[in-house]
């Protein structure tokens, strides 16, 4: 609903909302931004970049492997690509891409709230996110970036043989990095128990939301874990600790059961997201709602509940009691099972349905197709004989690249097309955005379906090269022509976009008549989202046209508009009856303030200054006061 | 980089897991073809309802009749009753039954027993109750179960020959079993499968199974001290081995050369690579990773050595003879 179109009472309501709910316009509106949409905006700019350095990281490795004693990267080089292209994809792209930018944008429009519970912690943790990148790739510029791959096993990991900054850049950004995302997951599980719509009982929750959900709990219990490790590791490597020391009672297992006991969840969280993306965009494309509802709501929540229940699968070769090796071969196996609902749910959703196999429902189209062969794939790691044998070879490389790139990825690109009308208010070109699913569908399949070939001929992973003779070589470079594929595809995809943003068609506020609420208001949403908090009777109220008519009825009549201050409503968090107005913060400065202090923490913890960080962290406190005292006075 | 790095030419079998040359290899290639059958089983069915859902987009109802409760009911059949039953099986199959094939050997169950330690980057053997240490080759006698323990003296590495079974991973402070057997004369080779550093890729291996006498008569060659250099110029290099720093790192038995950061090099003639099994073991190649060890293997710990040619001409001849 545009302005204009409203009757006078509701105009001026409208555009009272927006004179409170407007924030500084230019730069410094930016760096103290606590809107969703805007900060969802930096996330998605800010984890783009990051895509970019982690893709020429990979077009380096495969580059390196295109044929036998490869001359392109010196051996310390490929171990710093390689590490940096797992640290980078994960925690720099995936995850702040998934939780930051479309969590962040989305979650308040399909609740119906005008912000998350929290806006200035969100701001943190969007800055905390850039700081920890920025730590980062401080490492890489310095030529010290982590190489000791992504887990980064004890005892490589200490400083007896890994004397130089490396690990230390990897365990102080990713315990820096897993600040921002815990606030996150707070943010987020408090804003979905607390700020739906009225009406909004937790079974109308959207499915996206349900997985955004899962993803919050499950990122507040793995993230623990990680960080635990890494203060150890830190701690041995600076303090003198022994925690991975067997000479002096220490033990080098604790780190890989720590380190998995996230990152297994870690996988969960990868995926769960692009699933919750897939539940989105087929039922407005197959113009139904999602057959089997309550059962792939349950599925999700159970996937990151498992999830928990699996890491030791990741450590059947280290020698683990036998017992052990069952259950979690056990576990994960039961894993399967909710995620063979959502398959078939989505399968079925599209055949019972009328679908419009346009380019965001090709992109789930080719997610089913590689989220399934890469569970198939996974399933045969839970036959532990067979996971021994393969294990740490490209078996695996391609079994996880199937999954987050081809299961966790796909949607992220389908949902990039998909919310790109809602964002700019202007469509994609279609064609060519068909085209480009075509050729980033081939190059993932050229690239990492050869792995799984190489990897039964015996090549093991993190090889920085290898000898001609055992087969290997024309599959490696099959992978390599792939990989560049693959990186023409994504080309053409932001390419798309971009072109899109300044030359594409106005979209109106529903192009794809979607069934959630972000259709229900403008394109690209107002600072306030909704002139007046929507109703909710089902999971898809925006097809339930009269209860959006009675919206402007609402709006005219002045009923929940909440157009007199910085507000949203809060709602009971079972049943979603409404519960209490919420006076909203305004932007600030404190976020970032307190993000710069808390980097200068870290930049002194990895050169060994502690005094010097001990007194930014009692800056960051102070400040952390100044924030809550000082809370401006309403507009 | 790895300049002249050629996989060496002596190699019969390569690193297929899907060519079994034991037992326990051959019960996961039986495992992953029944697996690989299932799974194209699932991913058919999966690509047929995603190519119905295209063919028939002008239609509502599923290709086979039947609406909403219809499709929930083949959700859950097909989302929950055929995998409980289909993992199931293999679970029970797999994880209760096949895992026994690949459990270490029990203790006493096996005739030979081989000690492997992980380095970076090389594998120490040793044959307990023999003198016999060697270094990436490791020898077994065909047809006979051979218990491999292994551990590690430094990072985690982990312990590979495709084509005769599983990996095992040697930890720190533990030790891991894995038995090892080959039903053919051949070489073997393998690799370390666990990330350990700079030069990960090139700690290689090689497991040479040969007739029993021949075995044992290499065994009980590995284990008498080295014979002194013969000839003046491999006396030469005996001496410059002794005194120019190489003992330090190396030990030849039955010399004062006791140094234990590198492998032992008493019988280092009679091995056919070098350098984690990297380059072939012949006079040029030595020459060259003599004149400049970190330009085939960057990283390695071994250091350029102020030597003339002339002298690492006399080391590579008396190295030649330590058959």
């Amino acid at each position: 609903m545009t302005l204009e179109v409203l009757p006078p009472l509701a105009r001026r309501r409208a555009q009272r909302l927006g004179l409170i709910w407007e924030e500084r316009p230019g730069l410094l509106g930016w760096l103290t931004t606590v809107d969703h949409k805007r900060i969802g905006l930096l996330y998605f700019f800010t984890t783009l970049v990051f895509f970019g350095a982690g893709g020429i990281e990979a077009l380096l490795i495969r580059t390196q492997l295109a044929g036998p004693n490869g001359t392109v990267l010196s051996p310390e080089a490929f171990n710093q690509a390689m590490t940096m292209h797992g640290v980078t994809m994960i925690f720099l792209f995936v995850i702040p891409m998934t939780v930051g930018a479309f969590g962040n944008y989305l979650l308040p429009l399909m609740l119906g709230a005008r912000d998350l519970a929290f806006p200035r912690l969100n701001a943190l943790s969007y800055w905390l996110f850039l700081g920890s990148g920025l730590f980062l790739y401080v490492g890489v510029l310095l030529g010290k970036a982590p190489d000791c791959g992504w887990f980064c096993y004890a005892p490589l990991n200490t400083k007896e043989y890994d004397p130089g900054l490396n690990a230390d850049f990897y365990a102080l950004g990713l315990i820096f990095n897993g600040l921002s995302t815990t606030a996150g997951a707070l943010n987020f599980i408090v804003t979905i128990f607390k700020l739906r719509a009225p009406g909004m009982s937790f079974n109308r929750m959207p499915l996206f939301v349900f997985a955004m959900l899962a993803v919050s709990l499950s990122l507040i219990f793995a993230l623990p874990p990680l960080t635990t490790n890494l203060v150890f590791l830190e701690l041995q490597r600076n303090v003198g600790f022994h925690f991975f020391d067997v000479a002096h009672g220490g033990d080098a297992l604790l780190w890989q059961h720590l380190f998995w006991l996230f990152g297994h969840p870690e996988v969960y969280i990868i995926i769960l997201p692009a699933m919750g993306i897939a539940t989105s965009i087929i039922p407005t494309f197959a113009r139904r709602k999602m057959v089997a509802f309550p059962l792939v709501a349950l599925a999700e929540l159970l996937v990151a509940f498992i999830g928990f229940g699996v890491w030791g699968h990741h450590m059947f070769a280290t020698g683990l009691p036998v017992g052990a090796l069952i259950f979690f071969a056990a576990a994960s196996m039961m894993v399967v099972i909710p995620s063979a609902i959502q398959i078939f749910a989505w399968l079925f959703t599209v055949n019972l349905g009328r679908p419009d196999f346009r380019a965001p429902l090709l992109f789930i189209g080719g997610f089913i197709a590689l989220f399934v062969i890469g569970g198939l794939s996974g399933i045969m790691f839970a036959a532990i004989p067979f996971d021994q044998a393969t294990t740490d070879t490209y078996f695996v490389v391609a079994h996880f690249h199937f999954i987050i790139f081809g299961a966790a990825v796909f949607p992220i690109l389908g949902g990039m097309y998909y919310w790109f009308p809602k964002v700019t208010g202007r469509m994609y070109h279609e064609r060519w955005a068909q085209l480009s699913f075509w050729v980033t569908f081939l190059g993932t399949l050229l690239t990492f379906f050869p792995m799984h070939v190489v990897g039964l001929l015996g090549m093991t992973r993190r090889v920085y090269t290898y000898h001609h003779g055992f087969g290997w070589d024309a599959y490696n470079l099959s992978e390599t022509v792939g990989a560049f594929v693959l990186a023409a595809g994504l080309i053409l995809i932001f390419a798309n976009l971009l072109w899109s943003r300044f030359r594409g068609v106005p979209s109106g506020p529903d192009p794809f008549y979607g069934g959630t609420l972000e259709w229900a208001t403008t394109s690209p949403p107002p600072p306030y989202n909704f002139p007046v908090i929507p109703t909710v009777s089902s999971p898809y109220p925006n097809w339930d046209r009269a209860d959006r008519e009675e919206d402007l009825r609402r709006l005219e009549q002045g009923v929940l508009a909440l157009e007199h201050d910085h507000e949203t409503l809060a709602t009971t968090v079972r049943d979603g009856y409404a519960d209490v107005v919420l006076h909203m913060p305004s932007e600030s400065h404190w976020p970032i303030v307190v993000a710069l202090s808390l980097t200068v923490v870290f930049v002194m913890l990895l050169t060994t200054h502690f005094v010097v960080a001990g007194i930014f962290v009692g800056l960051a406190g102070l400040v952390l006061g100044a924030w809550h005292v000082r809370e401006p006075a309403a507009e | 980089m790895s300049g002249g790095s050629v996989r060496p030419a002596t190699l019969l079998a390569g690193q297929n897991v899907l060519h079994p040359h034991s037992p326990a290899e051959h019960s996961i290639t039986v495992l992953w073809w029944v697996m690989l059958g299932g799974a194209w089983i699932g991913l058919t069915l999966v690509a047929v309802l995603l190519v119905l859902g295209w063919v028939r987009r002008n239609r509502d109802a599923l290709p086979f009749g039947g609406g909403e409760r219809a499709a929930t009911r083949l959700v859950v059949g097909l989302g929950i009753v055929t995998p409980i039953l289909v993992l199931t099986g293999l679970f029970l199959w797999s994880d209760i039954f096949v895992i026994r094939s690949t459990a270490a050997p029990a203790r006493g169950s096996t005739a030979l027993t081989v000690q492997v330690t992980g380095h970076q980057w090389f594998w120490e053997i040793r044959y307990p109750g023999m003198k016999a240490v060697t270094a990436n080759e490791l020898h077994i006698p065909v047809d006979t179960r051979v218990n491999v323990v292994g551990t590690t003296a430094d990072v985690i590495h982990s312990l590979w020959v495709p084509e005769l079974n599983r990996k095992i991973d040697l930890i720190p402070g533990r030790t891991n079993s894995v038995l090892l057997y080959a039903d053919r004369v051949g070489t073997y080779p393998g690799q370390c499968a666990e990330f350990c550093g700079l030069q990960h890729a090139h700690m290689e291996l090689l497991v040479v199974a040969e007739p029993r006498a021949r075995f044992e008569q290499w065994l009980h060659g590995e284990s008498g001290s080295a014979r002194p250099g013969t000839g003046a110029e491999a006396q030469r290099g005996q001496q410059l081995f002794l005194t120019e720093g190489c003992a330090d790192c190396h030990q030849i038995r039955g010399t004062s050369a006791q140094g234990q950061v590198g492998p032992d090099l008493t019988h280092v003639a009679s091995r056919t690579t070098l350098a984690g099994a990297t380059i072939p073991n012949d006079r040029t190649d030595l020459t060259a990773w003599l004149r400049d060890p970190q330009r085939a293997k960057p990283g390695n710990k071994m250091p350029e050595l102020p030597l003339s040619s002339r002298d690492i001409a006399a080391l590579v001849s008396y190295l030649e003879e330590l058959k």
